[in-house]
């Protein structure tokens, strides 16, 4: 996996909130192997209508060319538990999303692929997408170390659980980790599967 | 001992493994189901070489991508393809499928409970959000993405930090014709979208002692939208009436024994919840969504949010797109609102007490409006033919079909078509979930049936008996 330390990017401000992981790959496309790439899904249908043409959503606006940070409001990546909603953010380029709260299982699908969801208050969010609004050349940058976000010449704070942030710090692979217990879980399936007969189905 | 531990505790202190320093545990994985949109995952274990680690505790569901109608041929060769791979997986690694043409064939969610795989105690784990459904028998059940799903195929095992515990307690008597569904609406509107991240709930009160194994199904299933890690209802007398005789549960003896022993699973009278909740079922009218998130949900005979009365400027935005989309007008009486079409099915209501009631709206009544009626399992399905249901159906006009998981998410093709108006059994209001452009109002199976009989959305309580 991809390290995550610092990154100093282009940044779309996105002033939604509840955006799904529908929104961001509608399930139509998710049969498709990812070797396709699946960057052209990304929000697929906020920006192109019914014949492909641009709807002008922010993320195709000029401004916006070759984004690596979105930022947005509260409940980023609530509803379905599909991985291809990182991957679509990933493969398009983008590498960090900002809002004040992500759905669960889209924030641990995200840290996985190694893509940093920083979480700020309800305030900083709306201080950073007013930023970007306002900036000629929307841009800012993100430091996993300090847990410091640097936007219009201000400075906001982001949270991310400990582990999660070591692991994108180093790249780990919970894999990797989890075959350093094979004894223990080895150990602990024989002790699991004598507890009850129906410990092991039918 | 002596530490008070909530129902949550006990199951996830049950399937600690290690606790690293950090905090995060490595916790066993007593079954794991996989579905067609598991390829990703399949993928990385075939990448890693690695064969699944215990192919006697994952089992195979065919749901997602299959068809409703003409079984078992399936004409677009992409979506053939997604239920092949299943079926290839499946044999490679020597899991258990419920195939297409097998007659325990249905929705993982209801295919897990209704064969007994899903016991009180276990920790259930599916590449699906909607995993959260099988806590209804006091599992610890969550959803889980691809990468985590190969992990789980590798090792059976899943690294998490503990959640934090949250109480939801209703008590009060529901209203009559009043359901589970209306019960998670009102708790999703109350607490939000992401009112329950970060916490696994239990549910408990009166109104949920009193709901069947079907509503606390329902219940569950619908806590993912409001966020939560997981949900959980502590096993009961319904909930061994329920597994009782259940094809893979225990039988006879072994049986008994482990309905005492789930009897241990219940929250300690003095356990503590990092929150606590407290809601009254009694006041709850039939609720309907009118926007593109679960918590837009209102009672029926409320009228449809105005932005110009919304003093924040960010909340006025998003109930403007949110009008724009479903194409509403402010301040308009929801039981105004004309729907194109009905949709009965999903991991939420399509189980037998979900068609019943959809039935006795129908029942010597026509539908004025198109409608899809998909039962949560084959199982599901004979039961209803065994009852009528399936007549009532199609005598009220609409058609009655097979099961998968259909127009809630539209990967088999059963989609609502750009524009149209869908009331819908089903769990999400996102844009575009049932279809590019549909527009879905989330209600409960009696709410729908109303609504296809009048064509507009509908206080039930004004049809019911009539």
């Amino acid at each position: 996996m991809e390290r995550f330390i610092r990154l100093d990017a282009r940044a779309c401000p996105l002033g939604l909130a509840n955006v799904d992981t529908d929104q961001l790959i509608p399930a139509r496309f998710m049969s498709r192997p990812r070797s396709e790439g699946y960057g052209r899904f990304l929000l697929h249908d906020l920006r192109f209508g019914p014949d492909g043409q641009s709807l002008g959503f922010a993320l195709d606006d000029a401004r916006h060319a070759g984004t690596g940070v979105i930022a947005a409001r509260r409940n980023f990546g609530t509803g379905s538990s599909r991985e291809a909603a990182v991957y679509a953010l990933w493969d398009y380029g983008i590498r960090c999303v900002i809002a004040p709260s992500f759905g669960d299982i889209f924030a641990s699908n995200a840290v996985k692929n190694g893509l940093l969801p920083a979480q700020v208050s309800p305030e900083d969010a709306e201080a950073i997408l007013a930023s970007l609004e306002a900036a000629e050349v929307p841009h800012l940058v993100v430091d996993l170390e300090t847990l410091r976000i640097e936007v219009g010449g201000r400075s906001f704070a982001f949270a991310i659980d400990a582990v999660r942030r070591l692991q994108l710090l180093n790249g780990w692979d919970d894999l990797d980790l989890t075959r350093r217990h094979a004894g223990e879980i080895a150990a602990f399936r024989t002790r699991r599967l004598a507890e009850a007969p129906w410990l092991l189905p039918g | 001992m002596g530490q008070a531990r909530t129902l949550f505790d006990k199951v996830w202190d049950s399937h600690v493994i290690v606790t690293r320093e950090d905090g995060e545990s490595l916790l066993w994985v007593d079954r794991h189901f996989v579905h067609e949109g598991s390829h990703h995952a399949f993928r990385q274990v075939e990448a890693r070489g690695l064969p699944v680690a215990e192919p006697g505790l994952t089992f195979g569901v065919a749901d997602h991508y299959v068809p409703t109608r003409n079984r078992p041929a399936i004409d677009n060769p992409e979506i053939a393809g997604m239920v092949e791979r299943l079926s290839g997986n499946a044999t490679r690694h020597g899991f258990r499928l419920f195939g297409l043409e097998d007659p325990d064939q249905g929705i993982v969610h209801v295919v897990g409970p209704e064969q007994g795989l899903t016991l009180p105690g276990l920790l259930v784990v599916c590449g699906d959000s909607h995993t959260s459904t099988h806590g209804a028998l006091g599992a610890y059940a969550f959803g889980i993405g691809a990468s985590e799903v190969a992990h789980v195929l590798m090792t059976q095992t899943l690294w998490q930090r503990k959640p934090k515990r949250m109480r939801i307690r209703i008590d009060g008597n529901l209203a009559p014709g009043l359901s589970a569904k209306d019960l998670a609406l009102h708790v999703i509107r109350t607490i939000g979208a992401d009112g329950a991240r970060g916490h696994a709930v239990e549910y408990a009160g009166e109104a949920i002692s009193a709901l069947s194994m079907e509503g606390r199904l329902t219940l569950c299933n619908m806590s993912i939208e409001a966020g939560a890690r997981c949900a959980m209802v502590a096993p009961d007398a319904v909930t061994f009436a329920y597994l009782r005789s259940r094809p893979l549960a225990p039988q006879g003896e072994v049986f008994e024994q482990a309905c005492v022993a789930w009897q241990a699973l219940a929250s300690d009278p003095d356990a503590v919840f990092d929150r606590d909740i407290a809601l009254d079922a009694s006041a709850i009218a039939p609720l309907v969504t009118w926007g593109v998130s679960p918590e837009d949900a209102l009672p029926i005979d409320a009228r449809v949010p105005d932005p110009a009365a919304e003093a924040d400027p960010a909340r006025a935005g998003y109930l403007e797109q949110a009008l724009a989309y479903m194409g509403l007008r402010a301040g308009m009486r929801l039981e105004d609102v004309t729907v194109d079409r009905v949709f009965i099915g999903s991991c939420t209501n399509a189980r037998i007490e979900d068609l019943r009631a959809a039935a006795a709206i129908l029942q010597g009544r026509k539908a004025v409006v198109p409608g899809l009626v998909s039962p949560g399992s084959s199982r599901v399905k004979v039961q209803a033919e065994r009852e009528g249901l399936d007549r009532v159906f199609r005598e009220a006009g609409l058609e009655w079909a097979d099961s998968g998981c259909s127009m809630c998410v539209g990967m088999n093709g059963d989609l609502v078509a750009p524009g149209e108006r869908c009331a819908s059994t089903t769990n999400r209001n996102f844009r575009g979930r049932q279809g590019k452009d549909a527009r879905t109002h989330l209600m409960s199976p009696a709410m729908v049936a109303a609504a296809a009989v009048t064509g507009r959305l509908t206080d039930l309580r004004k049809l019911a008996g009539g």
